[in-house]
């Protein structure tokens, strides 16, 4: 993992002491919440409906125990004992307290954390492959780039101020895990024909009111030139975004309404003029890349007894099954560890939850985290000799629920309970669905089925790309969910289509599970829900839904 | 009257401003003037004949800079407008009119200037300013002074962190 050096500790400690000093001048008076309110928001510090909301930035989802165990510290002495993981693979602090906002902001860069650039119209947080490093599939570590990227993007004098905020990806697998399409930038490592690597550039995906699949606007690009092609895009785009509409101010109304061609011409005239000069040097990202480099590994190590449990143990097996992937490593397994405990909060983690899981990194998993977009976390490098071990320490604490990619592993924002932008609460549906489809055989059965779920047409939940998605709308004080099928942040990406009008809160279960039965008796061999979707249309499952009105 | 700060080698300090703004259809009262960027560019002439005073333009944020490139010779300020903090396109601006255009008088940031993005206007090229909010001159210097290290290449001369990382 990358550690920071002394450059990046000032860095921090210099950005801690301007906010310090920015909260003291509010506190003051001096500031009014006009003024103050874009400069919390570069520190990550919204004002939520009921308290201030503090979003710490975890880098690419990247974890050691040393920060696990500081964010379990900030939860009990800042908080109410509990943090909550989100999409953008950060962790939010729901109950803090603005006074205390530097001192949590201290104890934070102690550990080499912060929350600089989790809000604001700056380029946010930059989304990894939560299984990067370990991936049997990955061509190479994209968290090279994405470290080189957040220093990059750190108080970058000229890209901190943006028509709205910017959101990037990269992966360096064909399975998509980063959601990279519906991104800012989504950049896909690829091999080029001279063996060296580079990037397919993707620009202006995104969801919210207006949701896109992202084009590509450059097939292959030269990963030595990534720097000066980002200054490019984010250049165009500080100077041709709309600023006359929050809604219209994302890059990907910039793409649409140009064309992505006319978008890709933009961008090219003015690479061309600025040169490699741009560009990062080749030894620095050898620098970055020397941290990446894992030396704990052991050559083809044992596996003890892992087969003899996973054949002896059903539930054991159930975990395997589900939470358990493949290691680009012979001997090794990545953990899932699912936040989507059926009845509980999606994504959200206790104190206690947060050091067991620290504690489990440092002795099984060579002190690597990583969260997901998808709101769960990852122990990527695992021995399978200790797999068992880890599941028994991760049961006992409520943290081995068998659902990774299963309909009850649901993405959900904060909605109503927490947000002020929300028009209804997202929270408590899933936690509705998940108890619904409880059974763990059955949910096996079903198979790899994504339930997204956002609380207003912002699509923090993201239920564009859910394969149903749900969206939460308030018709005259009433929260309704209209509901969306055959989305996808994978590879295959697409957005949702309405199925049919808004259904009320007591319905909205019900409906899910009428589609899953449709589903099941329309499906052909092998086919996944999305697959039987396409085949069909979604006439099978309108009908299942809303028949009974008829 | 609001108060000028202006850097110069590296200091801060308050400074009197000479420049006069003047409207499209005023007369030219000689003197240092600042003009907006169509009268620059209509009374080319007119404003290219003056034989006492120094010229200032006014660039709004949609006004594009590349089409300063030919009287920018004639032309000692250019003043960015920030209509609202929030508005991040000079700083592009200013960026390009230095790195690009290499201008080397004085880039001017006027409107909703507050100190809390005074180190990221230094470092696009930014060299005077009229802050909006009361911040005197070492205040400013405290503000701007605030980050020892940087990341990124931009319009300064500073050095960034992976140049600094060489040969560590």
């Amino acid at each position: 993992m990358y550690r920071y050096d002394a450059i990046d500790r000032a860095v921090l400690a210099d950005r801690t002491a301007e906010f310090r000093d920015q909260v003291r001048r509010r506190l003051a008076g001096e500031l009014t919440e006009d003024q103050f309110k874009p400069l919390r928001l570069m520190n990550g510090l919204y004002l939520q409906l009921h308290a201030y909301m503090l979003r710490v930035a975890v880098p690419y989802g990247s974890l050691n125990p040393v920060q696990m165990r500081a964010l379990a510290d900030i939860a009990r002495r800042f908080d109410r004992g509990y943090g909550h993981f989100t999409t953008r693979t950060n962790i939010q602090f729901n109950w803090v307290k603005l006074a205390d906002a530097p001192d949590i902001l201290d104890a934070l860069a102690a550990v080499d954390l912060h929350a600089i650039q989790t809000s604001g119209n700056c380029i946010r947080n930059v989304t990894a492959d939560p299984y990067a490093g370990a991936a049997a599939d990955e061509l190479e570590d994209p968290r090279v780039w994405c470290e080189a990227i957040r220093q990059w993007s750190s108080l970058h004098p000229e890209f901190s101020f943006l028509p709205r905020k910017f959101k990037i990806a990269v992966t360096a697998s064909p399975r998509d895990r980063t959601a990279a399409k519906v991104h800012d930038i989504g950049l896909l490592l690829r091999r080029g024909r001279d063996g060296e690597t580079g990037f397919e550039v993707i620009v202006g995906g995104g969801m919210g009111r207006t949701p896109y699949v992202g084009p590509t606007i450059r097939t292959y690009l030269p990963s030595d030139r990534l720097f000066s092609y980002l200054e490019a895009i984010l250049r165009v785009y500080n100077r041709h975004g709309r600023r006359d509409n929050i809604y219209k101010a994302r890059i990907k109304i910039l793409v649409a309404a140009l064309g992505a061609e006319a978008f890709a011409r933009e961008v090219e005239a003015e690479w061309e003029k600025i040169g490699p000069e741009g560009d990062l040097p080749r030894a620095e990202i050898d620098r970055i890349g020397a941290a990446f480099t894992n030396p704990d590994f052991v050559a083809d190590p044992a596996s003890g007894d892992f087969e003899a449990r996973r054949a002896a143990e059903p539930a054991f097996a159930r975990f395997v099954r589900n939470n358990l992937k493949a290691h680009i490593r012979p001997g090794y397994g990545i953990v899932d560890i699912s936040l989507k405990g059926i009845g509980e909060t999606p994504g959200d983690i206790s104190a206690d939850q947060m050091d067991l899981v620290a504690d489990l990194a440092e002795r099984f998993g060579q002190g690597d985290i990583r969260s997901t977009h998808e709101q769960n976390l990852v122990l990527p490098h695992v021995r399978l000799e200790h797999v068992h071990e880890v599941w028994k320490a991760l049961d006992a604490a409520g943290l081995a629920t068998p659902n990774i990619n299963l309909i009850s592993d649901i993405i959900a924002c904060p909605g109503l309970d927490y947000c002020a932008l929300a028009n209804a609460r997202a929270i408590c549906v899933a936690q509705d669905i998940a108890r619904r489809f409880e059974a763990p055989d059955r949910a096996e059965a079903i198979g790899e089925f994504k339930i997204k779920i956002s609380g207003c047409i912002n699509a923090c939940g993201h239920h564009h790309v859910g394969h149903i998605g749900i969206l939460g709308v308030d018709k005259k004080g009433e929260e309704f969910y209209q509901l969306t099928l055959g989305g996808s942040g994978a590879e295959d990406a697409a957005v949702g289509k309405m199925l049919g009008p808004a259904l009320p809160i007591d319905r909205v279960t019900d409906a899910v599970e009428a589609i899953v039965d449709a589903y099941l008796r329309e499906r052909r061999e092998g086919e996944r829900f999305l697959d039987t979707l396409r085949r069909t249309g979604d006439a099978p499952f309108k009908e299942a839904v809303y028949a009974e009105a008829h | 009257m609001p108060k000028l700060i202006r850097s110069a080698g590296g200091a801060f300090e308050e400074v009197e401003d000479t420049f006069v703004a003047i409207e499209d259809e005023a007369a030219d009262p000689g003197g240092d003037i600042l003009v907006s960027f169509s009268r620059l560019k209509g009374g080319g002439v007119a404003l290219a004949a003056r034989s006492h005073g120094r010229l200032g333009v006014r660039l709004e944020p949609e006004d594009e800079i590349e089409a300063l490139e030919g009287p920018l010779a004639r032309v000692a300020l250019v003043a960015l407008a920030f209509p609202k903090f929030r508005d991040g396109r000079p700083f592009t601006a200013a960026r390009l009119l230095r790195t690009r255009l290499g201008f080397k008088g004085e880039i001017r940031a006027v409107g909703d200037v507050l100190r809390d993005q005074a180190g990221f206007m230094v470092r696009c090229g930014f060299d005077a300013f009229v802050p909006a909010d009361g911040s005197t001159a070492s205040t400013w210097a405290e503000a701007a002074g605030r980050h020892s290290h940087v990341y990124q290449r931009a319009a300064d001369a500073r050095t960034p962190a992976f140049v600094e990382r060489e040969g560590e």
